[in-house]
C-alpha cells in the first residue's frame, strides 16, 4: 500500500510539472485563442536563461533579469508573429507557434549553450516519511515534490487574484471573453497580448525553475513539454483549475500506468498514456473537465 | 512570348482536362524528366545520388502525402514520422517473414498497412478537429514510436531493435548499386506523384478541397465528412507509408525506431507549409528547400574559412527553420508553390506589363 501511494505521489509531481506548463498554454489560449506550441520552448529558454545568468549574478537579479527577457520575447512575438498573423485561422497561428519553438530552441541553445546545466536556488530537496500512522512503514516522499506543490499553488493562487481583481485582469477576461467587444470599449488588444504573452513565459520560467531543479536546465525539456497537451485537453483549453487537475490526472495515471501495467506491455508506455487518456477522454467529452466552449463538432 | 498558351485551341473535352493543358508545361515536365532519368544519372556523382537525390525524393513522396491530407483536406497531422515508421516496419515483416514477395508487392503492402494504421488514428477526426486532431495525432505518433521499439514482434526478435534491410531484388536485377537505387525510386515517386496530381483534380480530391474550405457547407452539398476526412487519412498514410519504406529501404538500409521520430514529422510539416500547402508541386520546392538548408550551412561557413561546430548548425537550423515558417506563413502562405505560379503568371505576360 505504501509502495502504492509513493507512485501516486510521484506521479502528482509530475503532474505538477505538467500542469505548470499547461498553465501556460492556457493563459496564452484564453487571451488570444492562440495554441500556443512554443511554450515548452518557452521553459527551457527561460530556464536556461536563469541558469547562465546566475552564474553572473545573485540569484534575485538573475531572476529579474530572465522575467526582463521573457517580457522582450513577448514583445518580439507580438511585434513579429501576432500582428501580422491577426485575424488568421487558428490552425495556421499553431503552425506559426511551432515555428517560434523551432527558433527559440534553437536561439535557446545558440545563446546560452546545449549542455545539462544543474539549477539550484535553494527549493529543499531530501526524503521525508509521511503518513507513518497510518500506513505500515509510511511513505517516502521528497520534500521537493512538496515545494513543487507548494509553488503551483501559490502561482494558481497570484494568477487568480489577478485575473479576478486587478484592472489588467478584468481587461484579460474581457478580451477572452470577445475580442471585438473588448476592442470596442477601449481595451488595446495589443498589449493585452504583450502581458498576456509576458505573463505566460513568467510562468514559463516557474516552470522552468521547478522543472530544471528536479531534471537540471537542459534540451529535453523543451520535449517533455509536450506532455502538456493531454493535460490541455483532459482540463479544458480554457480553464486554470483544469490545467492543475488535469496535470495531476495525467502525471499520476502514468506513473501508475507505468508501474502497474507497464510491465506487461514491455514498459515505457508512459511516453503514450496520457494522450491515450486524453484522446479516449475528447471521445467522451470534447471540451475537458473544466472547458468553458464546447468545440465545434464536425 | 515563350511561355503562352495563345493558339493552342482545345478541340476535345480530353485536351481540356489533360494534366498539363498548356504545352510549354507538357515540355517542361519532359525535359524535368529527361534530366532527372537520363542526364541525372549520367553525370552525378554516387555521393550527390545517395545523400541529395534519394533523401529528395522520398522527402518530397512523404510530403506529398501529407500535403494531401493537410493541405488538400485541411487536416493537421503531426504523426508522420509514425506513419513512415509503420510503411517501414510493415515492409521490414513482409520481406523478411514472406521473402518470394516481390518488392514492388512489398511497398504496396506497406503502404497499405500504413493506410489501415491512418485510417484507425483518423477516426477521431471525425469527432474533433483544428489542434485537437493535431495532439490526437500527436499520440499517434508517440504511440507507434513505443510500439516499434518495445514491441519485439515488429523488430523480428533483433536483440538490439535495430533492423536492416534484407537484400532487395527486383524482377531479378539487385538493386544495390545507388543508381538502381535511384532508378526505383524516382520511377515509384513519379508514377506517384502524377497519380497524386490527378486524384486531387478529381472527385475525391474535390471532396476534400471542399472539406477543408467549409466543413459544414461540403455536407450540405452532399460530400460525406467521413468518407472525404477518412478517405484523405487512408490515401496521405499509404503515400506515407510507402516514403517510410522506400527511405527505410533504399536510403538508410538498417534503422531503428528512432530515424522516424517527432522531429521527422515537424520537418515534413515545414516542407509543406515552405512548399506550398495544397500543391503538389510545392512538395518537391519544400523538401528541396528543407535539404538545402543544412548543407548551405555546412559549405558556406566553410567556404568562407570560418567552420561552425555541428551543435551550431544544428541549432542554426533550427532557427533557420522556426523564422523561415514564421515568415512564409505571413508573407506568403501558399509558399514557394504560389511564388512559382506568380512567376509563370508573370512569363504569360512578358513582356508586357498587362
Amino acid at each position: 500500500m505504501g509502495f502504492f501511494f509513493e507512485v501516486l505521489f510521484g506521479g502528482f509531481l509530475a503532474g505538477v510539472l505538467y500542469a505548470l506548463v499547461a498553465l501556460g498554454f492556457v493563459l496564452i489560449f484564453k487571451a488570444s485563442g492562440v495554441f500556443n506550441f512554443a511554450q515548452g520552448a518557452m521553459v527551457l529558454f527561460a530556464a536556461l536563461s536563469l541558469v547562465r545568468l546566475m552564474e553572473w549574478m545573485p540569484i534575485p537579479l538573475a531572476l529579474l533579469a530572465s522575467v526582463a527577457i521573457m517580457i522582450v520575447f513577448a514583445l518580439a512575438v507580438e511585434r513579429l508573429v501576432l500582428r501580422p498573423l491577426v485575424n488568421q485561422e487558428g490552425i495556421i497561428l499553431f503552425m506559426a507557434t511551432i515555428g517560434v519553438s523551432y527558433f527559440l530552441d534553437g536561439f535557446a541553445q545558440t545563446v546560452w549553450g546545449s549542455e545539462i546545466y544543474k539549477l539550484d536556488i535553494g527549493l529543499p530537496n531530501e526524503p521525508v516519511m509521511i503518513l507513518e500512522s497510518v500506513f505500515d512503514g509510511g511513505v517516502l516522499v521528497n520534500t521537493f515534490d512538496l515545494a513543487a506543490a507548494a509553488i503551483a499553488g501559490v502561482l494558481v493562487l497570484v494568477l487568480a487574484i489577478f485575473f479576478q481583481k486587478t484592472r489588467i485582469g478584468r481587461a484579460l477576461r474581457a478580451v477572452a471573453d470577445d475580442h471585438q467587444a473588448a476592442q470596442s470599449v477601449g481595451i488595446p488588444l495589443r498589449d493585452i497580448w504583450v502581458i498576456v504573452w509576458s505573463t505566460s513565459g513568467i510562468v514559463a520560467l516557474v516552470a522552468g525553475i521547478v522543472w530544471g531543479s528536479a531534471l537540471g536546465v537542459q534540451f529535453s525539456i523543451a520535449l517533455v513539454a509536450l506532455k502538456a497537451l493531454p493535460v490541455l485537453i483532459l482540463g479544458g483549453f480554457t480553464s486554470v483549475p483544469g490545467a492543475i487537475i488535469g496535470g495531476l490526472i495525467i502525471g499520476a495515471g502514468e506513473k501508475l500506468a507505468e508501474v502497474f501495467i507497464g510491465p506487461c506491455f514491455g514498459g515505457g508506455i508512459e511516453t503514450w498514456f496520457g494522450y491515450v487518456l486524453a484522446l479516449l477522454f475528447l471521445l467522451v467529452r470534447p471540451q475537458g473537465l473544466f472547458g468553458e466552449r464546447i468545440i465545434e463538432r464536425v | 512570348m515563350l511561355y503562352r498558351e495563345a493558339g493552342q485551341f482545345k478541340t476535345t473535352y480530353g485536351d481540356d482536362q489533360a494534366i498539363f493543358p498548356i504545352r510549354q508545361d507538357r515540355w517542361g515536365i519532359a525535359i524535368v524528366l529527361a534530366i532527372a532519368f537520363v542526364v541525372l544519372p549520367a553525370v552525378a556523382t554516387p555521393y550527390f545520388v545517395t545523400s541529395i537525390m534519394i533523401p529528395f525524393l522520398i522527402y518530397a513522396l512523404a510530403a506529398i502525402g501529407l500535403n494531401l491530407l493537410t493541405g488538400y483536406c485541411g487536416q493537421v497531422s503531426l504523426g508522420t514520422g509514425g506513419f513512415m515508421a509503420v510503411g517501414a516496419y510493415a515492409a521490414y515483416n513482409f520481406a523478411v517473414r514472406v521473402p518470394e514477395l516481390n518488392l514492388i508487392v512489398v511497398f504496396l503492402l506497406a503502404g497499405g498497412m500504413a493506410a489501415l494504421v491512418g485510417v484507425v488514428f483518423g477516426v477521431p477526426s471525425l469527432r474533433i478537429k483544428g489542434f485537437y486532431l493535431a495532439v490526437a495525432t500527436l499520440a499517434a505518433q508517440f504511440f507507434l514510436d513505443w510500439a516499434f521499439s518495445r514491441i519485439k514482434w515488429f523488430t523480428n526478435y533483433t536483440p538490439s531493435g535495430s533492423v536492416a534491410a534484407p537484400p532487395l531484388d527486383l524482377f531479378g536485377i539487385a538493386i544495390n548499386t545507388p543508381d538502381r537505387r535511384y532508378y526505383l525510386i524516382l520511377t515509384i515517386v513519379v508514377v506517384m506523384a502524377l497519380a497524386a496530381k490527378n486524384l486531387v483534380r478529381g472527385r475525391v480530391g474535390r471532396s476534400w478541397m471542399a472539406i477543408r474550405d467549409m466543413d459544414i457547407a461540403a455536407e450540405i452539398i452532399g460530400i460525406r465528412p467521413w468518407r472525404a476526412k477518412l478517405s484523405a487519412f487512408a490515401v496521405s498514410s499509404f503515400y506515407i507509408g510507402i516514403a517510410g519504406a522506400l527511405w527505410a529501404f533504399l536510403h538508410l538500409g538498417a534503422w531503428e525506431p528512432l530515424a522516424f521520430d517527432i522531429n521527422r514529422s515537424f520537418t515534413l510539416l515545414f516542407m509543406v507549409i515552405i512548399g506550398g500547402l495544397g500543391s503538389i508541386v510545392g512538395c518537391f520546392f519544400g523538401a528541396a528547400f528543407i535539404l538545402m538548408v543544412p548543407l548551405a550551412l555546412n559549405q558556406i561557413p566553410l567556404a568562407l574559412g570560418m567552420p561552425l561546430s555541428t551543435a551550431m548548425i544544428s541549432h542554426l537550423e533550427f532557427m533557420i527553420f522556426g523564422a523561415l515558417i514564421v515568415f512564409f506563413l505571413i508573407v506568403e502562405p501558399h509558399g514557394l508553390a504560389r511564388l512559382w505560379g506568380l512567376g509563370k503568371e508573370k512569363l504569360r505576360l512578358w513582356p508586357f506589363p498587362h
